[in-house]
């Protein structure tokens, strides 16, 4: 089971890189979102599957289930993963704000911060 | 399992670890809740940002005394339960980000325009402020995560506020590259969890010996961009030019003077304490960033014509000194990195703040549009000249100590014919001194020499120059030349500074205090 996860997340890492690479900038968000699954899954697989007792103590016991599943790394994936929505609601607003303010949702006609062809190097001194 | 729990209360003197980050959360909450008092908010914000910074000295001073302190939430020992952990290096660069952030307050207050202030400009401050003292204070790498993203998140908020499109812009660039930064961040931590099992600083630091090599490498080389990117050190450092100089001048100021520098202080973090073997192994990638970046900054700085851009490439030639001594390795050098942190923090910030009085004075973003400024007013013009001074790293100013030391880290590691690599990282360090020198004194020349525009040959003083207002003067000339005093002061008495590198480097390289006082030390692994 490890293997496929592994795999899956391999294939969510390719598709994100590619869609990442793109210039429109809906593209990119997907990419993003892709990504962070992609990364959720690597935590997942990095935590090793494959056990199903759930991870809790019983009353008295201080040490949880013989064979018990690692919680840890659920821990970890709820948190990136309200992290990374919290993200991708902010890039979404912004990027349709964007795309009201400067009519474009291709990242290469954003260019008030760096024109293109600038202003040369001062010569002076 | 019985070992795991702590049955005693955290003494109430180690709270003072987590006080800066809780003061700044729940600050920043309150005055959420007083967006309808503008005025109260900005004395309440002052107030705890005072306390913050009151708060950061007794730590610093603490730790100094008696080294590293931590504290371990809910009861939970480490390495199960989350820690935060003071060491020299996190505890000062803690001091110098809360005591940046209310000077940068008060110069906020002449800045901003009603409108951002409305949208709650000093919430975002505070909260950023929470993230920057909670990566610095942090034990944990699952945690420097989360507080990486409450930076990120409030320094968005700050970068697009007011909305005017070039602030669209350049918030585009800068969040995409820097939420990848972390993702990759996170990928990282998921790998490194998978091969050690456990993301507690103190533990990693023990349990690292055992790990393979090469899948440690490997991890530490992602580690390395995720942090390179959030530095902005070459050549992942596209998204800083794009973006500083967008919001008004103090909001860059705040984000020139404390963003990139937690990036630098992870990658410390990570490769010279946490992963020191992989550093070894990764030494050619970092001294090839690390002399890219040093070269690239200020090149950039000469052939720019837009201010802020110019000094948003001074920030990237910094960056690249203090991967340098990272990859350096060695105490002078790290040393170097850490104190060039510092130096960073507030010259940086104090040439972001000249910078915004100078475009208030000109109207102008451009330089070849300035001019005239040394005639007209004289006050902002000696600020520049030391804050440049600083940032070439001219002696007897701030920044030459720093340079020194990387210097002294590179023939040290060189030894007259051995490591190739050392020998031209600090031949690098120094042509960046040059570079950097080139590039504010054509600043100078431009801004405050000539007396008109580009090609204006006249004697006459420039036309087009406003004064500054009373309450810009006091405020912002004030906020401005308060920096500049510290920098002079710790550039003309470097002992202090010269003592903390000293102390940094040692806590870095030897972490066998800092393991002890989270609490692990002799544990069975």
């Amino acid at each position: 089971m490890d293997h496929v996860i592994a795999a899956l997340s391999g294939v969510f890492f390719t598709a994100a890189i590619y869609l990442l690479l793109s210039r429109a900038l809906i593209r990119m968000l997907l990419g993003m979102v892709l990504l962070g699954n992609a990364v959720n899954l690597l935590i997942l697989v990095a935590g090793r599957l494959g056990r199903i007792v759930p991870p809790i103590a019983l009353d008295g016991a201080k040490a949880p289930l013989e064979g018990a599943a690692n919680p840890l790394p659920q821990a970890l994936i709820l948190t990136a993963i309200v992290i990374g929505f919290a993200m991708f609601a902010f890039l979404l607003v912004l990027a349709y704000r964007a795309y009201q303010s400067l009519e474009a949702d291709d990242t290469d006609r954003m260019r008030i911060t760096e024109p293109r062809g600038g202003p040369k190097p001062p010569m002076s001194y | 399992m019985s070992g795991a729990m702590q049955d005693f209360a955290t003494h109430p003197t180690d709270w003072l670890v987590i006080l800066p980050v809780v003061l700044a959360l729940l600050g920043g909450a309150v005055l959420l809740m007083l967006r309808e008092a503008r005025e109260a908010q900005f004395w309440l914000a002052l107030g705890v940002v005072a306390v913050i910074v009151v708060s950061d000295i007794a730590l610093a001073l603490r730790v100094s005394e008696a080294g590293p302190v931590a504290m371990t939430m809910g009861r939970w020992l480490p390495p199960f339960g989350i820690s935060f952990v003071a060491d020299l290096t996190g505890a000062v660069f803690a001091l110098a980000a809360a005591g940046v952030t209310l000077l940068l307050l008060v110069y906020l207050r002449m800045d901003m325009p009603d409108r951002a202030r409305r949208d709650g400009v000093y919430p975002l401050v505070l909260l950023l402020l929470a993230g920057v003292s909670g990566s610095f204070l942090t034990g944990d790498l699952f945690n420097l995560y989360v507080w990486f993203e409450v930076m990120l998140i409030s320094s968005f908020g700050l970068m697009v506020l007011g909305g005017r499109n070039i602030q669209l812009d350049g918030t585009v660039k800068y969040g995409f590259l820097n939420f990848l930064a972390t993702t990759f961040f996170l990928a990282a931590l998921g790998l490194l969890y998978g091969t050690l099992g456990t993301l507690n600083m103190a533990d990693i630091v023990g349990r690292a010996g055992a790990g393979n090599p090469a899948v440690l490498a490997s991890i530490a080389a992602l580690l390395l961009l995720a942090f390179g990117m959030k530095a902005a050190a070459f050549p992942v450092n596209a998204w800083l030019p794009a973006s500083y100089h967008a919001p008004p001048p103090a909001i860059s100021a705040l984000m020139a003077g404390l963003l990139t520098k937690v990036g630098v202080y992870a990658l410390l973090r990570a490769l010279v304490m946490l992963l020191p073997a992989s550093r070894e192994i990764l030494e050619p990638v970092l001294a090839l960033v690390a002399i890219g970046t040093l070269l690239l900054g200020p090149l950039g700085a000469i052939a720019e014509t837009n201010l802020r851009r110019a000094l948003g490439f001074l920030v990237i030639g910094g960056i690249g000194a203090t991967i340098a001594g990272a990859a350096l390795g060695n105490a002078a050098g790290l040393a170097g990195s850490a104190t060039y942190v510092l130096h960073a923090m507030l010259t940086i910030t104090g040439l972001y703040l000249v910078a915004g009085l100078l475009e208030t004075m000109t109207g102008e973003t451009d330089t070849r549009r300035m001019g005239g400024i040394y005639a007209a007013a004289s006050l902002p013009s000696l600020l520049f000249f030391v804050l440049m001074l600083a940032v070439a790293g001219v002696p007897p100013f701030l920044g030459f100590w720093p340079k020194l030391l990387l210097v002294q880290g590179g023939i040290e590691a060189w030894g007259f014919g051995g490591d190739g690599w050392a020998l031209a990282l600090w031949i690098a360090v120094l042509g960046n001194a040059l570079l950097t020198l080139i590039a504010v004194s054509r600043l100078w020349a431009h801004i405050f020499w000539r007396a008109g525009h580009e090609g204006a040959v006249t004697e006459a003083p420039n036309p087009d120059l406003k004064p500054l207002a009373p309450r810009v003067r006091r405020l912002g000339l004030g906020t401005a030349g308060v920096l500049t005093f510290v920098v002079l002061a710790l550039g003309l008495w470097p002992e202090p500074l010269l003592g903390f590198g000293r102390d940094a480097a040692a806590g870095l390289l030897q972490p066998a205090n800092y393991v002890v006082a989270t609490g692990l030390a002799g544990a069975a692994p």
